[in-house]
């Protein structure tokens, strides 16, 4: 399969007020395909949120990518200009954030903001920006276009605010688009909308998307490969179904059982203590030397404390990195 | 057994604004009964707009009823005036979603646990601060986060100081709004644990209003499900999940994706 | 929106009526009168005195005074001027307009000054560009606006290149066109900087402060996200989110263009308003002094009318807030 988004050893490290550094991602390694939906799970400090504003290069004034690269359609995106960035962004690569009713602008109409996206990569006219617009509102919205076209983000609901940021980031038509814990805000149901649009995206427009979320009940039917994210590292990528019914490393296993499961044929084990993960996150201000989750991993052996686990294959696009697994 | 609590056709109707006829009224709840009996938990379901956090508010107090009745403790809520409902609200507490919103960001959080005996009775401030240390420990917080602040502390740390701060007025039942919602996976799982034991040590009843059916199968006793200010469909929570009736129940749980090709995950040993 | 606009036009007539009523109480009421004045004048005859009080008709009750006075309001006809003895209105309105001259051209500099340094400035907010500026504007604001004008004034003495207060030249009306606006040019020069430079400060750090707060919101990032340019973010997206505060500030501004420029005027010998109302108070002129008040308050309540529509106008949520949705 032809990756078009390549990240390699990713490192970013944000600096605090004292002084301090705080590593959010530490050597993180994946690849996506044309056309993949690649769910990333992570809790909060897993680095997650700090992946997908590095990806388009949109960290705060005080993180700094400290090592490795991201090869977006075979161009370091590390490496870029600031003008060869600005013109990645929205047309290549481009990002739908967590809170829509935020991540527009109050006082300016939807069908403009998307005529915003489309001339900031284009020499359109107005008119023809207008056309253009519409029609890919059409792609994200059923029903009455012209009305969503011309309305404020006020007067929609959470989950057509959520369509319309998702139209500006399809609006040039990028080969990966990178969504940060987008149904977050959103009802159960609508929550299953946007995941059923992302799936329409892909298959009518081959769009590949980076799905970033801590509830891995969405991911299961969803997402063709989940990458799961602990501590800047990736513990574990693979199929879907393997992470999800089979998952190999320790964190993994513990975070799915933390979902109470509802078996079909089952009683309910209702009210019975769900299995808790032990410790607390790590802090990220130290950079362990062995395994990071070492301290809290149930099957934890002598040599996880010095040796830092390498990913490791177990067959059919599946790795972990845990020293369970040698390399 | 006698209930708890006993909610008698409940409506809550929301004005219209403005003069005439420019934005209408419209009801949040539509006639709504059900009952808890102590010791159990009563999880709400319903998507937003389903009127599930109006009827939170008006069972806590924060809102007038419109009519109908609220049995607790033998008399009707809806009827007391606020000087009477004071020397009720001990004993239902309300716990809200976003603790970061609902924590005093300059006060310690033994200040923000010891606030409802401030107002309630007359204590002195050892004593106060010997309860605060107290009820901290019971949702599992050392006594060192007396003096910490709401900022230094993580989602779900923050989330036991607002389960503490409800607890120390020994309340009979615990409204607890989407209180698992804003948090992470695992952290969901620990406060769930605690909302269990608290239960089971204290006899408390739970109405556990949410949206996330799953979380909802296994805490709660029995479930009502809500849709436009109506319960649609309530009973065992058993009943609920494998015989669903309406559609509106359905649709939640095709969205929690409880459908027999969910997740099957590592069973618990 | 009609709605909207019937409803802040009643509110602003309501205002002014209460203004009038209240300036009028507070001049009359105040102790001695125009003619008090006049009784210590030898020259002048018991008798004449008593047939001019008749014809001002100082003595009837304060109601009457009040009704033939509001009446004759809105006839356009502010009343009439012990000391000049000619109408009010006229007189008014030919130093109205000289104070507009200054204060108008004042207040539109100063905002093409202060939008765009406050942009700037805020882009770099915490950095050292902006903390010299931020500085540069303190010393500024500190500097007393009699201590500048005054300042302003010995430096056009001294060098000679500027006129020294007054509005037009001596030989005014015999100049040409083109040298009439010259000449009043140059004599506004120093006002007009007096007035900006104290006006800058402020608006600055308010344009600043609303700019750096719209620079923090997420749907910039967002755009940013998106590739938009650097500089569409910063006019079209960041300045409009902080137009809401700014807008007000311009009402205001607005309000206060008759109003703001008092001593300016004094200190440089200023044709304006300002000289004019409290030479008139000193006299007890009264109907100078209620003209001078209402026209003020006139001017502050269309600068808040005016802000309201405006903001009604770039904000769809006050639109939507209005119509009740």
């Amino acid at each position: 399969m032809n990756q078009i988004l390549e990240v390699r050893d990713l490192r970013v490290a944000y600096g605090g007020r004292d002084g301090g550094v705080w590593h959010a991602l530490n050597g993180v390694s994946f690849g996506v395909g044309a056309g993949e939906i690649l769910g990333v799970l992570g809790e909060s400090g897993s680095g997650k949120s700090t992946l997908a504003a590095t990806l388009l290069r949109l960290l705060p004034a005080n993180g700094r990518i400290a090592g490795g690269q991201i090869l977006l359609e075979a161009a370091d995106v590390v490496q870029m200009d600031a003008e060869r960035l600005r013109s990645v962004r929205g047309r290549r690569v481009s990002i739908v954030f967590q809170e829509p009713s935020l991540a527009l602008h109050p006082t300016i109409r939807i069908g403009e903001q998307v005529g915003e996206v489309l001339h900031a990569h284009g020499t359109l006219s107005k008119r023809e920006r207008g056309e253009r617009a519409r029609g890919i509102l059409a792609k994200v919205f059923s029903g009455d276009i012209e009305r969503i076209f011309s309305s404020y983000p006020h007067e929609l609901s959470g989950g057509q605010q959520q369509r319309a940021l998702i139209a500006q980031a399809i609006a040039c038509e990028p080969v990966v688009v990178v969504a940060d814990e987008p149904t977050a805000s959103l009802d159960p149901t609508t929550q299953r909308e946007i995941l059923t649009l992302f799936q329409t995206l892909r298959d009518q427009f081959g769009i590949a998307f980076i799905f970033i979320t801590h509830n891995p009940a969405l991911l299961a039917g969803f997402a063709d490969r989940v990458l799961v994210l602990y501590a800047g590292k990736v513990a574990e990528v693979g199929p879907t179904h393997a992470v999800l019914s089979s998952p190999q490393h320790p964190y993994t296993q513990a975070l799915l059982k933390c979902v109470p499961q509802v078996a079909a044929g089952e009683a309910l084990r209702h009210k019975a203590l769900l299995p808790v993960i032990g410790g607390s996150a790590p802090s990220l201000a130290i950079l362990s030397r062995g395994c990071v989750f070492e301290p809290r991993c149930e099957e934890r052996m002598e040599m996880c404390q010095t040796q830092e686990p390498a990913a490791a294959m177990l067959g059919n696009r599946h790795e972990v990195s845990c020293l369970k697994f040698p390399a | 057994m006698e209930p708890v609590i006993r909610v008698e056709n409940l409506v809550k109707r929301h004005a219209g604004r403005g003069f005439g006829r420019r934005a209408p009224g419209f009801t949040a709840v539509d006639s709504v009964s059900f009952s808890i009996l102590p010791g159990t938990t009563l999880a709400l379901v319903g998507e937003s707009g389903s009127g599930k956090s109006s009827l939170a508010l008006c069972l806590a107090c924060l809102e007038r009823v419109t009519a109908g009745q609220i049995w607790f403790e033998g008399r009707d809520l809806a009827a007391l005036e606020e000087k009477e409902l004071r020397a009720v609200r001990p004993k239902l507490q309300l716990v809200f979603q976003d603790p970061a919103n609902s924590l005093n960001p300059r006060w310690t959080v033994g200040k923000i646990v010891a606030e409802p005996l401030l107002v309630q009775a007359r204590i002195a401030k050892r004593e106060r601060d010997a309860r605060a240390a107290q009820v901290l420990e019971r949702v599992g917080l050392s006594a060192e986060y007396l003096e910490r602040r709401p900022q230094e502390l993580s989602g779900g740390q923050r989330q036991r100081v607002a389960i503490a701060r409800a607890l120390i007025l020994e309340p009979k039942l615990l409204i607890l709004d989407e209180v698992l919602s804003a948090l992470d996976c695992s952290i969901q799982a620990q406060i769930a644990n605690l909302l269990v034991e608290l239960q089971r040590t204290y006899g408390l009843a739970y109405l556990f209003v949410t949206h996330d059916l799953r979380m909802a199968a296994h805490l709660a006793d029995e479930i009502a499900v809500m849709s436009r200010g109506k319960i649609v469909e309530q009973g065992a929570a058993e009943k609920i999940l494998r015989h669903a009736r309406c559609e509106e129940t359905k649709s939640l749980l095709g969205a929690a994706s409880l459908a027999p090709e969910a997740i099957a995950a590592v069973r618990e040993r | 929106m009609t709605r909207f606009l019937v409803r802040r036009l009643a509110h602003a007539a309501f205002l002014l009526l209460g203004v009038s009523l209240l300036a009028f109480l507070f001049s009359t009421l105040a102790p001695g009168n125009y003619f008090d004045e006049m009784r210590l004048n030898p020259q002048i005859s018991a008798e004449r005195l008593s047939a001019l009080r008749a014809e001002y008709q100082v003595d009837r009750p304060m109601v009457v005074r009040y009704a033939r006075w509001a009446s004759a309001l809105l006839h356009g006809d502010l009343g009439f001027s012990f000391a000049y003895n000619t109408p009010v209105a006229p007189l008014l309105w030919t130093r109205a307009r000289n104070t507009l001259l200054l204060t108008g051209t004042a207040t539109v500099l100063v905002w093409i000054l202060a939008l765009p340094l406050g942009v700037w400035s805020a882009e770099r907010l915490g950095r050292p560009a902006d903390v010299a500026l931020s500085w540069a504007t303190a010393v500024l604001l500190i500097i007393p606006d009699l201590t500048l004008a005054l300042g302003l004034l010995v430096l056009a003495v001294r060098s000679e290149w500027l006129p020294t207060g007054g509005m037009v030249s001596v030989g005014f009306d015999g100049f040409s066109a083109a040298h009439k606006i010259r000449d009043v040019a140059l004599h506004m020069v120093l006002p007009v900087t007096v007035l900006v430079a104290a006006a800058l400060p402020v608006l600055l750090r308010h344009v600043r402060a609303a700019v750096a707060e719209a620079l923090e919101v997420p749907f910039l990032r967002a755009a940013e996200g998106h590739g938009i340019s650097r500089r569409r973010l910063l006019y079209r997206y960041a300045l409009a989110a902080a137009a809401h505060p700014l807008i007000a500030l311009f009402g205001f501004s607005l309000g206060t263009l008759l109003s703001g420029s008092l001593l300016v005027e004094v200190v440089m010998s200023w044709p304006g308003l300002g000289p004019f109302l409290l030479e008139a108070i000193l006299a007890r002129d009264l109907y100078v002094v209620i003209g001078g008040v209402l026209l003020s308050t006139l001017f502050l309540v269309t600068g808040n009318f005016v802000a309201d529509l405006l903001l009604y106008w770039a904000d769809p949520r006050i639109r939507s807030e209005a119509a009740g949705r």
